[in-house]
């Protein structure tokens, strides 16, 4: 199916973010998620299911003031 | 100070964006003395560039203050403050609802609004905001135990536009802990904000942007560590007209 990450279009095979964020190689333990504009704590990644159109955003640290 | 029931004891808040590299951003942090700095979230690249970042922030050892920087709406800056918390491992977020994207004011009513829901779900909110009292008031009335005025806008190296509104909030706020957030540009600026009676100074731009950061990182904490030591021992008020310092008792006929 085809999702958006980090606005840009990406085709995932895997049905459940945490399985979608290892196909799409964020392995990285510093990152953090939001689905379509939600947070989805790292403990739901298993239980998230992904559909078609759906807005992924993978942030993680970096400088600020 | 106190804040959030942690003690500090360096008055001088650090930015981490902008350095020439992170050598110097490592050096200017030390140099600084800082216990707190502050950090951001953006996408992920596929390098993973944040984990590198990530790994020098944990070497550092100081206190993490993320930021909502860029975020434009309640909804936002409440997402992004939910994502720092996981990442950073923090309850504590410097919480930016801007309202203009040419002067990065704050939009005050969005800021009020986020740091309620916010301090609901049990966040410390380090609210960036102007030097208006009844705004502050309504941050205090949300659950926020601190404030951070602003001093001139962000990025701006412009020092303290309304010494005056800073007093204000001083003495309408004797016991809330206020960190002057954004605006300075030099060391005289730090000292004037910490001589006013405010109990921190977070900087970034002007230690960053300074020709020699990590020398502009050790003016700014001495700056700040005066500026502190003039306010605690009560300056004289100005006079008029001069007054001898030397006595005038007991001197000479001489002509």
């Amino acid at each position: 199916m085809k999702i958006i990450v980090n606005a840009e279009p990406r085709e995932v095979s895997n049905e459940t973010l945490e399985d979608a964020l290892t196909e799409l190689e964020f392995t990285s333990p510093a990152v953090a998620t939001a689905l379509n504009g939600r947070f989805v704590p790292r403990e739901d990644y298993p239980k998230t299911s992904l559909s078609e159109g759906d807005r992924l955003e993978v942030l993680a640290p970096m400088q600020g003031g | 100070m106190q804040l959030y029931g942690t003690d500090i004891s360096s008055r001088l808040l650090l930015g981490t964006a902008q350095y020439p590299s992170p050598a110097v951003l490592q050096k200017a942090i030390e140099t600084s003395r800082a216990e707190i700095i502050t950090v951001s979230l953006r996408r992920e690249t596929a390098d993973g560039s944040g984990a590198g970042f990530w790994g020098l922030l944990k070497d550092s050892g100081c206190k993490i203050l993320p930021n909502t920087a860029g975020c434009h709406s309640v909804q936002e800056a409440v997402v992004t403050a939910q994502m720092a918390r996981e990442l950073f491992g923090t309850d504590w977020i410097k919480l930016e609802v801007i309202g203009n994207s040419d002067t990065l004011q704050p939009d005050v009513f969005g800021l009020v609004e986020a740091a309620r829901l916010l301090c609901a779900d049990g966040f410390k909110v380090f609210p960036y905001t102007t030097d208006d009292l009844v705004v502050g008031e309504k941050l205090l009335e949300a659950g926020c135990e601190l404030l951070m005025p602003w001093g001139a806008p962000i990025g701006s190296g412009q020092g303290l536009r309304n010494p005056e509104a800073l007093r204000a909030m001083r003495a309408h706020f004797p016991d809330v802990p206020l960190i002057v957030d954004a605006g300075i540009g030099r060391p005289s600026d730090a000292a004037r904000a910490m001589e006013l009676g405010m109990d921190a100074v977070l900087l970034n731009t002007a230690v960053a942007k300074a020709g020699d950061p990590v020398l502009m990182a050790q003016a700014m904490a001495q700056a700040i560590e005066a500026g502190r030591n003039g306010y605690i021992a009560d300056p004289m008020d100005p006079r008029d007209m001069a007054v001898p310092s030397t006595p005038t008792l007991g001197m000479a006929e001489l002509i």
